[in-house]
């Protein structure tokens, strides 16, 4: 723990304070428990590394790295990495991979045609449709604007970052487009798709490894305003 | 004179590299030394060097090693060819199979492997430079590199090794001391609550050295820990 001792005088890690696992948070069992954190031992634990939030009687935990969890409904950008006679293997940048029935890609295909659809390395921009409790998740390709990516690139961030670039009404996402004359769409997996003009290209993906150096400013849009203009020559 | 009569300790205490006791050798941990990694730490405790680093959590394969309600921690310790004077053989041998096991327990005692049903996290513990305790640095390196992963722990883990020269029990051997002591005692400990994850023993001790050694190894663990969350500070101490 960074710090200790709220002025409640309950609580050992005052919010905001970097904790690590293993960190006693407090010994106050009442607050409901958040992302990070469990009771152990009648005190709750911080299970991850992060920074502390006490928030409306919740306590937990905005993790410095963490891995994508699919929900449903998130727009996601994957990989195909394998496929069956009616269903495709899509890496989501999730700890398990997600499938495709053939009953829901955007194409009609015959029963064992999968491969000639959509083949291992296809870049495609889908929706999680459904997660159940192992994390089993399959994914949609119908609905409008999902599709095979054929063109542009595809840029990573970590997916913790993913909130704080499309906060403020995709605040970010916004001054990239306006700077790079791009198209843009930032995956709730962190993967970002971008198609323009090589030099626009350039600009988003040197702007996407700022945001990957300074992932824990506190002002990352100020700070990649600032770096757009550099990076403009204005 | 054989081994045993090599005296590594001199009357005043102190030992061959002026260290007393209880002295561990000094610590220097950095974060996120391998940019591909999910999660990676080094650390040099004394001559050693060691670099870990932690990759997933991600599908397991072969399916063969998935387990249903449980993610599988996959943990492979290995020297470096170079890390010792004799050019060390390189790939898996009988030694680096125990070691990779005893860490995978270890780590497995903290590790919510609960979360992740299916999957596997990959560690990866390299020995760039081994003098003595390279078992103890890359088990406390791997639980930092889990935990700069956003790998969720119930605790760290803190692995030091304490054992016996001329006699006398000292903490943290080195070289010298590992090769012509009487014992060593490596153990991994949880630095909040004090419980053991692992403990390995070479020679003899008494119940009283036992006690000493134990007492030691507790003691360096809670002064590793701190260092520990100073190097966590350093690397994301000005965040929010």
């Amino acid at each position: 723990m960074s710090s200790s001792g709220a002025s409640d005088g309950r609580t050992l890690a005052a919010s905001g304070s970097l904790v690590i696992p293993g960190d006693k948070i407090s010994s106050d069992t009442s607050d409901r428990l958040g992302h990070g954190v469990i009771k152990l031992n009648g005190e709750l634990i911080a299970t991850k590394l992060g920074y502390l939030v006490v928030k409306s009687g919740e306590v937990s935990i905005t993790p410095i790295h963490t891995a994508y969890f699919p929900r449903p409904g998130d727009l996601v950008i994957g990989y195909i990495e394998g496929m069956r006679s009616n269903i495709w293997f899509i890496d989501l940048n999730a700890p398990f991979n997600a499938i495709l029935p053939m009953s829901l890609a955007p194409m009609k295909i015959e029963y064992g045609g999968t491969r000639d659809a959509m083949d291992v390395g296809t870049t495609i921009l889908c929706r999680v449709q459904e997660v159940d409790e192992a994390h089993s998740s399959v994914i949609t390709m119908k609905g409008m604007g999902l599709r095979k990516v054929n063109s542009g690139f595809v840029d990573t961030i970590p997916p913790h970052l993913v909130g704080t670039i499309s906060s403020g009404s995709n605040a970010i996402i916004n001054q990239l487009k306006d700077a790079s004359n791009c198209r843009i769409i930032l995956g709730a997996n962190g993967r970002i798709w971008v198609d323009g003009e090589p030099e626009g290209i350039r600009i988003v993906r040197d702007a996407l490894a700022f945001v990957r150096e300074n992932e824990h400013s506190t002002e990352l849009a100020d700070a990649i305003a600032g770096q757009l203009a550099n990076g403009n020559g204005e | 004179m054989g081994y045993g009569d090599v005296q590594m300790i001199d009357e005043n205490g102190n030992r061959v590299d002026g260290r007393k006791a209880g002295d561990i050798r000094p610590i220097e941990i950095e974060l996120g030394v391998v940019p591909v990694a999910d999660g990676s730490a080094s650390m040099r405790w004394g001559t050693n060097y060691v670099i870990a680093s932690v990759y997933g959590p991600m599908e397991a394969h072969p399916r063969k090693i998935q387990r249903q309600e449980r993610a599988v921690l996959d943990v492979r310790y290995n020297m470096a060819p170079f890390s010792t004077t004799d050019r060390f053989r390189p790939g898996f041998n009988r030694r680096s199979r125990e070691i990779s096991k005893v860490t995978s327990d270890a780590l497995e005692s903290v590790v919510l492997l609960e979360l992740y049903p299916r999957s596997k996290i990959r560690v990866e513990i390299e020995v760039i430079c081994a003098e003595a305790g390279t078992r103890c640095v890359g088990l406390t390196a791997a639980s930092l590199a889990l935990a700069d992963a956003g790998i969720p722990m119930t605790d760290m883990v803190v692995s030091v090794a304490s054992g016996k020269i001329n006699g006398i029990v000292v903490c943290d051997l080195n070289k010298e001391e590992d090769n012509y002591g009487a014992a060593d005692l490596p153990m991994g400990i949880l630095p909040n609550s004090g419980e053991l994850v692992f403990l390995q023993m070479d020679g003899d001790l008494s119940p009283s050295e036992f006690q000493e050694a134990w007492d030691y190894n507790m003691d360096a663990a809670l002064g590793i820990h701190k260092l520990m969350k100073e190097a966590i500070e350093n690397k994301y101490g000005g965040g929010q």
